[in-house]
């Protein structure tokens, strides 16, 4: 009796310390990310990466100017377009929707939320590409646009809903009107989480790689205006990684780097403004 | 939720034309409007999205029908799809990156739920949603240049010299293959498993845990036995989700998977993808092609609609709320 006791403790040691150890190798990938990153990329970052169109095929240096300017293009431009619809549509979603259309609405933007980011460049292809014959700075932006709607209506939502009733009723009490109250009571009430989320949106499609291949495609040189082919950080990854030449994939790995660096400064900032002032929400 | 706020302004006896008017000139009947018409584009978007899978596929799905998913022809030129190669890579690679990635989450995601105190849980947690925000790309570049190569020299000859008599570990080693491209799978939706799991394991009674020590249980058995397997179907749905974002994923897979359409009970061989194969072929694609292309979207698509379903219903079954999918 005695030595099956001793038998079950010891398995359970065992067991719970290896939970532990499979925490440990789990959450020890992000710094092995960053670690390999630093090492590869860092002695590639300097003033002519952000400065320089890529070099010609054969000479090295140059830089990633082009891209660093295109990713910001796409990612203001996806704003533009997806954040107005996601808060508007969630405004509605948590104020003034009855339970049916709220349902379908809901169903709709998980849907979209779960589409594979490939499906979405396909989407983009047929929408924005192939009527004008041509790859633009338009059909990478609608196609991040459309990934950041459902992520930016959901979060809202979810919110506003967070946000007391008692204040509604406070505001509507002194006379307001209930859109007044929505925007000046209701929402300043939720920028925080708002914020959190429209930033996490932004940090998840500045990644994506995917819908760009065949929308805003890639471009070795400056792109003006929004009608041409444009350059982007992940899509620029892409193609060096696969070159053939050392010094593409030194500079594949400074712009992993930058990119990474970019997104995580961003979520870290994120979820500060979250937790720092969260006296309503969570 | 939604309707008892909406109760609010309405409450009082003006009911009818008269108050919509009211409420036309102070701008609530203007804003609902506005923010419908933000919410429908939503829907429309997705019906859209929907209709265009299924109506720029139409020449594809009638000149292959079911043969499409049957057949290992590949051939642009002679205008023959089959799409079977590309499912059996998505499949397999999927399967592998889950046969990693499930018991090492849900180790991971007990440790945090059950063992680690609250600010260790809390600051481990911080670190898995870093890493589920890292992007795809920088898997795929770490997989090029770093899983490969060890993967070419080091892991697949120890494979092929231990088990190389299986089928499963036969033929060269390339580094790049089915085997690769699960592994790195694997390693991203690893965070997406531990985030669902362990606010699953969390949302757990504790009463359940203190009646099964009570009852003489090590802390491991009251774990593995008691909460597990209450929270069996929230863990289901976490699975389910992280199967939908490996069917689902291009770049990583794209850079390891050695872009061959073969089917190879070796998992050491390369292989090619559904998403793969789109990635590479759309922009060049025209006609039947891209049609087929296209189809090949459609059935992702599908894929991870069901998986996504049937997680979101696997968890609002244990958590009642939901919430677990909550900023993934």
């Amino acid at each position: 009796m005695k030595t099956r006791l001793r038998w079950r403790k010891l398995v359970s040691h065992f067991m719970l310390g290896l939970t532990g150890v499979c925490a440990l190798v789990a959450v020890s990938v992000l710094f092995f990310i960053l670690g390999f990153l630093v090492y590869h990329g860092s002695t590639s970052i300097n003033w002519n990466f952000f400065t320089k169109l890529p070099a010609p095929v054969g000479e090295t240096g140059g830089g990633m100017a082009n891209a660093i300017v295109g990713s910001a293009k796409l990612l203001l431009l996806a704003s533009i377009f997806g954040v107005p619809i996601g808060f508007l549509g969630g405004i509605y979603m948590a104020e003034f929707s009855n339970s049916s259309i709220a349902f379908v609405v809901r169903y709709a933007a998980d849907l979209l939320n779960g589409v594979p980011s490939i499906v979405i460049g396909i989407f983009a292809y047929a929408l924005a590409v192939l009527p004008f014959k041509h790859f633009s700075t338009w059909a990478g932006a609608f196609a991040l646009g459309v990934m950041m709607i459902p992520i930016t209506l959901r979060s809202t939502e979810e919110f506003l809903h967070a946000v007391p009733r008692a204040l509604r009723e406070g505001s509507m009490a002194l006379g307001a009107s209930k859109w007044r109250t929505i925007m000046s009571v209701v929402v300043p009430a939720a920028y925080r989480g708002t914020m959190t989320a429209i930033l996490l949106a932004l940090a998840r499609v500045a990644g994506e790689t995917a819908p760009l291949l065949f929308t805003a495609l890639g471009n070795r040189y400056w792109s003006p205006g929004f009608n041409q082919p444009t350059a982007s950080l992940p899509a620029m990854i892409y193609s060096y990684a696969l070159s053939p030449y050392d010094d593409w994939h030194r500079q594949a790995w400074a712009a992993g780097l930058v990119l990474l660096a970019l997104i995580l400064i961003v979520n870290i900032f994120a979820r500060a403004i979250l937790s720092r002032g969260g006296t309503i929400l969570r | 939720m939604a309707t008892s706020t909406t109760t609010v302004p309405d409450a009082g006896p003006s009911t009818g034309s008269r108050s919509f008017l009211a409420r036309l000139s102070s701008g609530d009947e203007i804003a609902r409007i506005i923010t419908f018409i933000f919410a429908a584009t939503v829907v429309l978007i997705t019906v859209l999205l929907v209709l265009q899978l299924w109506h720029d596929s139409t020449l594809s799905r009638h000149k292959f029908g079911l043969n499409f998913f049957l057949t290992r022809v590949w051939d642009p030129i002679t205008e023959e799809f089959g799409a079977l190669p590309f499912i059996y890579g998505t499949l397999v690679t999927a399967g592998v990156a889950l046969l990693l990635a499930v018991p090492l989450g849900l180790g991971a995601a007990i440790f945090l739920a059950e063992l680690a105190p609250q600010k260790i849980s809390d600051a481990l947690q911080f670190f898995i949603d870093l890493l589920a925000a890292v992007p795809s790309v920088i898997y795929g570049l770490l997989g090029i240049f770093i899983v490969v190569p060890i993967m070419r020299q080091h892991v697949q000859p120890a494979l092929k010299s231990t088990l190389g008599f299986l089928p499963l570990f036969s033929g060269p080693a390339f580094g790049v293959g089915f085997l690769t491209a699960g592994i790195v799978l694997a390693i991203m939706v690893i965070p997406y498993i531990i985030s669902v799991s362990r606010e699953v394991l969390l949302s757990v009674p504790r009463d359940q845990r203190e009646a099964a020590l009570a009852l003489g249980s090590t802390r491991w058995e009251s774990t593995w036995k008691v909460v597990v397997p209450f929270a069996r179907s929230g863990i289901m749905g976490s699975i389910f989700l992280a199967l939908a974002r490996a069917l689902g994923e291009t770049m990583a897979v794209t850079m390891v998977i050695g872009n061959t359409p073969t089917i190879s009970p070796s998992l050491l061989s390369p292989g090619y993808s559904i998403a793969s194969v789109i990635a590479n072929d759309l922009p060049e694609a025209s006609g039947v092609y891209l049609q087929a292309l296209v189809e090949l979207g459609l059935v992702l698509f599908l894929f991870t609609f069901i998986l996504n379903g049937l997680a979101r219903l696997l968890l609002v079954l244990t958590t009642q709320k939901g919430s677990g999918m909550g900023h993934v």
